[in-house]
């Protein structure tokens, strides 16, 4: 139930999908939400205290998602030969995106060479800082790219449940329930 | 009065009742540009935070020049040229969203710039400079009340003069609504200090 099997997914893989998805867009309405906010909105500096933190554990689960991942094996890919390569590039695309969202969001907060507090804990440094009009070039690298993670997870979802109507395959069963 | 600032004083009328023939050859106002080369020059802002506070921030990236003459202050003129993008208030979020298209829009209008039309003095060094301010694409009419700080040779070989000046300026004029930073964010006062060298 742990570990990946040809035919589906363990444990910590469905977690870590489902708490990303949900992380993602949570952070992605956050964001949006947030930076339309007025200076006297009670939740002007909460959302980005809230946003910010999220990021960061999120990156958190993504490292340890990959790392889950690479040493796993994955189950067989569904469809013709042309949707199992479009399906891979897809899914490379998304975790190519994700990480360019977190290192643009982290390059916006730590310009100046401040840290990021993740929920008052404990701060990340900064470690890039003061790079030409940093903040707002990492800025627009964060906006666009968070557009297009969302578009594509849509697309992501979407696929699924072709698979799982149309073909009538296991695809988004065996991302909710590990398959032996 | 203190003496040595009347020895100093005295000291300058000397030397300049002794170049006055000197002078009198030369062409009357000299040009001079501001020195950024050596950043002997300032453009600095103030705005209310909450009215609680100020927030102190200054455009780093500016250039211009200026012509004075110390006999015919009036007819001195100035243009300068401001790189609104250099925006620092020593917080990169925030100079981010002072650049964006809520405040400056500075992808929009990258440069500010200042042109004199007038100067008219009012005693002991001090004057009112006017002239036309386009900040975010529009233009109006400011007057900047200007103090001359001092001007001479440098140890350098080269000749200076500096001047500072203070302006205020209601943001709404320029198409920049600061409506949801709150009434006491309305104006900005601007902190000049600009050094030229003769050229």
């Amino acid at each position: 139930m742990w570990r990946n099997s040809r035919r589906g997914w363990g444990w910590p893989v469905i977690v870590m999908h489902w708490l990303s998805a949900l992380a993602i867009f949570g952070l992605f309405a956050l964001g949006w939400w947030m930076t339309s906010l007025g200076y006297y909105d009670p939740w002007y500096k909460l959302g980005p205290w809230w946003h910010k933190s999220v990021g960061i554990s999120l990156f958190a689960l993504t490292v340890l998602r990959l790392i889950w991942r690479h040493l796993q094996i994955t189950p067989q890919a569904h469809g013709t030969r042309n949707e199992q390569r479009a399906a891979f590039v897809g899914h490379v695309l998304l975790y190519v995106l994700l990480l360019l969202i977190m290192a643009s969001g982290y390059l916006i907060s730590t310009a100046d060479g401040r840290g990021i507090s993740v929920f008052g804990l404990f701060e990340v440094p900064a470690l890039i800082t003061g790079l030409k009009d940093q903040a707002t070039l990492a800025g627009d690298v964060h906006w666009y790219a968070s557009c297009g993670l969302v578009i594509l997870s849509l697309g992501h979802a979407a696929v699924a449940l072709k698979h799982h109507l149309l073909d009538e395959q296991d695809t988004l069963r065996r991302m909710i329930w590990p398959l032996r | 009065m203190n003496k040595t600032s009347f020895l100093g004083q005295s000291l300058v009328a000397g030397v300049m009742a002794a170049s006055l023939p000197l002078m009198a050859g030369q062409a009357q106002a000299s040009d001079y540009t501001i020195d950024t080369e050596g950043q002997h020059a300032f453009v600095q802002f103030k705005v209310s935070h909450l009215g609680y506070s100020y927030i102190l921030g200054e455009f780093k990236e500016f250039s211009g020049d200026f012509s004075y003459d110390e006999g015919k202050p009036e007819a001195s003129s100035v243009n300068v040229k401001v790189d609104v993008d250099s925006l620092d208030s020593a917080h990169a979020e925030r100079d981010k969203h002072l650049k964006s298209a809520d405040f400056l829009d500075v992808s929009q209008y990258p440069t500010a710039t200042f042109a004199s039309t007038g100067f008219k003095t009012t005693g002991d060094g001090a004057g009112k400079l006017t002239g036309d301010l386009t900040l975010h694409g529009k233009t109006q009419p400011i007057t900047i009340d200007v103090d001359h700080i001092g001007g001479g040779e440098d140890p350098w070989g080269g000749y200076r003069q500096g001047f500072e000046g203070t302006t205020t300026l209601k943001l709404a004029d320029y198409g920049i609504d600061t409506s949801k930073l709150g009434p006491t964010a309305a104006t900005v006062d601007l902190y000049l200090v600009i050094e030229g060298i003769r050229q």
